[in-house]
């Protein structure tokens, strides 16, 4: 489902984010990313979103080569992998339920499938009753739910999480962990990027790591055939 | 990518029973559309006075060059009147009899350029000139008549330019028995001189005004955009693709424009209703039937387009050089 062929991503000459990076992750695999500050985790999630393209390499999402990708076929790329951030991006002049409903806004559901879509993923992070409250009034997990539904409303084949735990404690972390396992068990890719080594060793995934931009332990896997699949 | 892949886990839905996906995407594309226009109106009316102000703005700058418009059209019209009934006076010499001119009376109702001829002869021109100068007096004085037989020519509507009147004017000077054809356009002209200059200058100002329109739009929805570039980013995250970004934008420049759009029609409306009083008596003055008329339905329909599409065309400048280049990346975070 995700592919990294021997890529590269330097910024300027002297700051170089990462280098040759191999690795891929099979439909329905859960993996971690992991890697002190600055070892290019967020890099790596920006190539999969094409917030950022790679110097060299290819990265290859749903068995489409995102190098060659032109500008406006972005958003429909975009609309196949959910992202859950560390700080939500949650908006606070709409409700819960609009905030969670914007994939599918983008994509022209009807408002039909919109309610019902909407309210399915809010039923599956346990925050049905809310849907109409403003995410202000929500506390900080809860928030990151929302998130978390956001992310999942359209059913994405990708999910990637950039430190979604990163405010939380341990019993809510444990509980958004396993709102991931969840996922991944019904056939989603779910990477994980996190600095909690705890809650790593807990769950006893795969687990990618980055060091200076290089990829030390978990890469490799899935040459070939599997990725292409779905 | 191009197929679906979100709906594998959960292949049959009820969703879309009797109704073709192709309707029902047309439908939710349309129900977008009123949802996208109904919510930028909404966020115009919540912030009355600053609409209102850029609403003001854009309704001064229509209405002025609409209004020089307007006073063209009409002068335009005084001058076509006054062409209409142009004519032509041929004086002819003064030996000549009346018998003579009345034959050539004849040839001249004869040329194809003339839609009527009037012979005045000149004991009846003499007496009409008694009658109406007031020197009658000085007039016992002369011995002889000294006016000459006149004819009245109205040229036949094809022959009213100018240029027809002048070829017709020739071809009567040519006659013999013809002492002089007097014909003034020479004013006529003039006027017609200074409406076409006063046209250009006005259509000059009016695209000036249009640019300012346009940036002025420009730059508010450029705020606009500012005010709500995390909601930007969000939809460019999930999936927005640009022109869906750009469509709340477009909307409001369109509102901004019809309401600018209004508030010309109603600036014009009571500059001529306070005009109106003064250019029925200046016009009363001059016995002419000078009116300056207001717009139609369709003039004020057309004004409305014209100032929505001018706001649609600021909300795009800023649009492509403001919204466009805004890319999520900066929210994913450094690391």
């Amino acid at each position: 489902m995700i592919e990294f062929r021997q890529v590269t991503k330097r910024y300027d000459s002297d700051h170089t984010a990462l280098r040759q990076v191999n690795f891929g992750l099979e439909r329905g695999e859960l993996a971690f990313l992991t890697g002190h500050s600055g070892a290019g985790k967020s890099t790596l999630l920006k190539l999969i979103m094409v917030m950022e393209r790679p110097t060299a390499g290819e990265v290859v999402v749903g068995g489409q080569v995102l190098n060659r990708l032109p500008r406006r076929q972005i958003p429909y790329i975009r609309r196949h992998i959910g992202v859950v951030f560390q700080n939500h991006q949650l908006l606070f002049d709409r409700t819960v339920f609009d905030n969670v409903a914007m994939p599918l806004e983008v994509m022209g559901a009807s408002p039909r499938d919109t309610g019902r879509r909407v309210r399915a993923a809010l039923d599956k992070v346990g925050l049905l009753q809310k849907e109409k409250m403003n995410p202000m009034q929500l506390s900080g997990g809860e928030q990151q739910r929302v998130g978390i539904a956001r992310a999942v409303v359209n059913k994405p084949p990708v999910l990637l999480a950039d430190e979604p735990t990163g405010n939380l404690d341990p019993a809510l972390s444990a509980d958004i962990m396993n709102l991931f396992g969840q996922f991944s068990q019904v056939g989603v890719t779910v990477l994980i990027a996190t600095h909690d080594i705890a809650l790593i060793n807990e769950m006893g995934r795969r687990t990618l790591k980055l060091d200076h931009g290089r990829l030390v332990t978990g890469g490799a896997s899935v040459i070939g055939g599997g990725v292409r699949g779905r | 990518m191009a197929a679906d892949p979100r709906k594998k886990p959960q292949p049959a839905r009820g969703a879309n029973k009797s109704r073709s996906p192709w309707r029902e995407q047309a439908e939710s594309y349309f129900t977008h559309h009123r949802k996208v226009a109904e919510d930028s109106a909404r966020r115009l009316w919540r912030n009355p006075v600053a609409s209102l102000m850029t609403w003001t703005v854009m309704g001064v700058a229509l209405a002025l060059p609409v209004a020089l418009l307007l006073l063209l059209t009409s002068l335009q019209g005084v001058s076509a009147g006054w062409e209409s009934s142009a004519r032509v006076t041929a004086y002819i010499e003064l030996d000549v009899p009346l018998e003579r001119a009345q034959v050539l009376s004849g040839d001249i109702a004869g040329d194809g350029r003339v839609a009527g001829v009037e012979l005045v002869d000149r004991d009846q021109a003499l007496e009409e000139f008694r009658a109406s100068s007031g020197l009658e007096d000085a007039l016992d004085y002369l011995e002889d008549n000294p006016l000459p037989h006149t004819l009245l020519i109205t040229p036949e509507e094809g022959a009213r330019s100018t240029e027809g009147v002048e070829g017709l004017v020739r071809f009567i000077e040519g006659m013999e028995g013809v002492e002089r054809v007097q014909v003034d356009l020479g004013w006529l002209q003039r006027l017609n001189a200074m409406t076409d200059l006063l046209a250009r200058a006005v259509w000059a100002l009016a695209i000036l005004l249009a640019a300012a329109v346009v940036l002025v739009i420009g730059n508010t929805v450029r705020l606009s955009i500012e005010s709500r570039r995390d909601e930007i980013l969000v939809a460019k995250l999930v999936g927005g693709t640009d022109s869906f970004v750009r469509r709340p934008f477009l909307y409001t420049g369109a509102w901004f424009g019809l309401g600018g759009g209004v508030v010309a029609l109603i600036l014009l409306q009571l500059s001529l209703w306070w005009l109106s009083g003064p250019i029925e008596r200046l016009a009363g003055l001059y016995r002419s039937d000078f009116s300056l008329d207001g717009l139609q339905f369709d003039g004020a329909l057309a004004l409305i387009i014209v100032a929505m599409l001018l706001g649609w065309l600021g909300a795009w400048v800023a649009v492509k050089r403001h919204l466009d280049d805004m890319e999520p990346g900066d929210i994913a975070g450094g690391g």
